[in-house]
C-alpha cells in the first residue's frame, strides 16, 4: 500500500517535472532559433570582412619575382597525380590545395581537367565598382590563369601560390564566395532549417517526447545547457549566454563534420583561420561587453596583491585578456587542419611508396594507409565533437569570468 | 664559424622546423601521459566517479594536444611560408 502511494506520488511528480522541463526546452530552443539567424549573419559578414582584409593584400605584385614564380608554378603544375610516372610526387603540392581555401569546389580528378564546381568571384576595385563572375572564367596555360572583370575591365591574374593579383597592380578587395564561405552558407541554411523545425515541433506537441531529428539533437542541446553553460556560468546568468554558446557549438560541430565527408570537395571551414578569428572575436567581444566591475577590478587592480607585484601582474593579466581568444582561435584551426593533413599524408604515403619503392610497396602501403585512415577518421569524428566542446566550454569559462561575483 | 654555417644551413633547409615539431610532441606526450596516469589512478580509487573523470581527462588532453598543434602549425608556417 505504502509502496503504491509512493510510486503514484513519484509518478505525478515526474510528469510535472517533465512538462516544465519541455516548456523550458521549448522556450530555450525558440530563443536560440531566433538569435541563431542574427548570429549567423554577423559571423558570415565578419568572415567576409576578414577575408577581404587579408586577401586585399593580394594587390602586392612582385615584378622582380614574377618570371621566376611562373616557372616554379609551371613545375608545380606538372607534379599532379596523373604524372606519377614522369614527375616526382610532392606531398606538399598534393596536401596544401586540399586544406587551403579555394575558389571552386573540386570533386575529383586533376586540378585542371578534373570535375569541379565554379563559385562566384566578387571583386571591388576602388573607384571603379564591383566585378562579378564565375571562377570558371579563369583560363590560361599552366599555372597562371587570367580573367577580365566584366564591369571594370580589370585583368585578374591567379597564381597557384601567390593568390589573386591584378595586372596593373591595381588595389582591389576580394569578397568572393570561396569554398569555405559556401560551406558556411550551406551549414547555416541547414542549421536554420533543422533548428527552426525542431523548435516548431516542441510547440506543436507540448509535453510529448520528441521524435526523429529533434530526438537526436535534443541531447546535444541539453548537453550544452546542463554540462557547459549552467555549471560554469551559473543558473541565473546562463540564459543570457546560452544562445551564443549553442550557436557556436552547432556551427563548429556541423562544419567539422562537413569537412570529414569525402568526395564533396573537402571543406575545411573551421581550419580556415578567418572563420575562427571571427568566432574568437565574438567570444572576446561578448566577454568584454559583459565584463562587470569585479572582472575589470581583477584585471587592472587585483585585490590583495602588493603594489609592486601589481606592476608585474597587471600587464600579464591585460596581455592574457587578448591571449585567451587568440589561443581559442589557433587551437580550433590547428586541430582541424592537423586532422586533415594527417589523413592526406596517409594518402600521399601510398604515392610516395609507389614511386620510390615500386608498385608492390605502393600496394602494401595502400592497405596500411587505408587501415590507418579509417582509424584516423574515427579519431577525427571524436575530435569534431571534442573541439566544439572545448571551444564552447572555454567560451563559457571566459563569460563566467567576466560576470563573476565578488567572492572575498 | 663552421658550426654557425651548419646551423644556418639547417635553418634555411627547414630541418629545424621538423626538430621543433618533435620537441613540441615531446612536451605534449609528457602532458598527456601525466593526465592519463592521474585519471587512471583516480578511477582506480573511486570507480564510481569514472564518467566525470573521463570527461575531464579528455578535456585536459585536448588542451594539451592543442599546444603540440601550435608547434606543428608554426613548423608548417616555416616550411611553407
Amino acid at each position: 500500500m505504502k509502496e503504491k502511494l509512493y510510486s503514484s506520488i513519484f509518478y505525478t511528480l515526474n510528469i510535472r517535472t517533465f512538462a516544465s522541463f519541455f516548456e523550458q526546452i521549448y522556450s530555450m530552443i525558440t530563443e536560440f532559433a531566433k538569435r541563431f539567424a542574427i548570429t549567423a549573419l554577423i559571423i558570415l559578414g565578419g568572415v567576409n570582412f576578414v577575408a577581404a582584409q587579408t586577401e586585399g593584400h593580394g594587390e602586392v605584385d612582385d615584378h622582380n619575382h614574377s618570371n621566376h614564380d611562373t616557372q616554379d608554378t609551371q613545375d608545380a603544375g606538372h607534379n599532379s597525380l596523373d604524372d606519377g610516372e614522369h614527375g616526382d610526387f610532392v606531398a606538399k603540392d598534393f596536401i596544401i590545395p586540399h586544406i587551403a581555401d579555394a575558389n571552386e569546389i573540386h570533386f575529383f580528378g586533376d586540378h585542371h581537367n578534373g570535375f569541379s564546381l565554379p563559385l562566384p568571384m566578387i571583386f571591388y576595385v576602388e573607384g571603379k565598382g564591383f566585378d562579378l563572375f564565375m571562377s570558371s572564367k579563369f583560363h590560361g596555360s599552366h599555372g597562371t590563369l587570367t580573367a577580365t572583370g566584366p564591369n571594370t575591365g580589370t585583368v585578374y591574374i591567379k597564381h597557384p601560390d601567390a593568390g589573386i593579383t591584378s595586372e596593373g597592380g591595381e588595389s582591389f578587395y576580394d569578397i568572393s564566395i570561396t569554398k569555405s564561405v559556401f560551406g558556411m552558407m550551406f551549414i547555416m541554411a541547414l542549421l536554420v532549417i533543422i533548428l527552426r523545425s525542431m523548435a516548431k515541433s516542441y510547440s506543436k506537441h507540448p509535453g510529448q517526447a520528441p521524435k526523429g531529428l529533434t530526438n537526436v539533437l535534443e541531447p546535444l542541446v541539453l548537453f550544452v545547457r546542463d554540462d557547459i553553460a549552467v555549471p560554469i556560468i551559473g543558473k541565473h546568468k546562463a540564459g543570457k549566454f546560452l544562445p551564443f554558446l549553442l550557436t557556436t557549438f552547432f556551427f563548429i560541430v556541423a562544419s567539422n563534420l562537413l569537412g570529414l565527408i569525402p568526395f564533396i570537395g573537402g571543406f575545411n571551414i573551421t581550419g580556415t583561420i578567418g572563420v575562427t578569428v571571427v568566432l574568437a572575436f565574438a567570444v572576446f567581444f561578448i566577454s568584454t561587453v559583459n565584463g562587470n566591475r569585479n572582472y575589470w577590478g581583477h584585471l587592472f587592480w587585483p585585490p590583495g596583491v602588493p603594489n609592486l607585484v601589481k606592476l608585474l601582474v597587471v600587464p600579464i593579466e591585460v596581455f592574457g585578456m587578448f591571449l585567451k581568444p587568440t589561443v581559442l582561435m589557433i587551437r580550433l584551426t590547428a586541430n582541424m587542419t592537423a586532422g586533415h593533413i594527417i589523413i592526406l599524408s596517409f594518402v600521399s604515403l601510398v604515392f610516395i611508396f609507389n614511386q620510390n619503392y615500386g608498385e608492390i610497396a605502393g600496394f602494401g602501403m595502400g592497405v596500411f594507409s587505408t587501415l590507418f585512415m579509417i582509424f584516423m577518421y574515427f579519431l577525427e569524428l571524436l575530435v569534431a565533437f571534442l573541439q566544439a566542446y572545448v571551444f564552447t566550454l572555454l567560451a563559457a569559462i571566459y563569460f563566467a569570468d567576466a560576470t563573476q561575483e565578488a567572492h572575498h | 664559424m663552421e658550426l654557425l654555417s651548419i646551423l644556418f644551413e639547417i635553418t634555411t633547409g627547414h630541418g629545424l622546423a621538423a626538430l621543433g615539431a618533435g620537441v613540441a610532441a615531446i612536451g605534449a606526450g609528457i602532458g598527456v601521459g601525466l593526465i592519463g596516469k592521474a585519471a587512471l589512478e583516480s578511477m582506480a580509487r573511486q570507480p564510481e566517479s569514472s564518467d566525470d573523470l573521463r570527461a575531464n581527462m579528455i578535456l585536459a588532453a585536448a588542451l594539451v594536444e592543442g599546444v603540440a598543434l601550435f608547434g606543428i602549425i608554426i613548423c608548417l608556417l616555416v616550411v611553407l611560408g
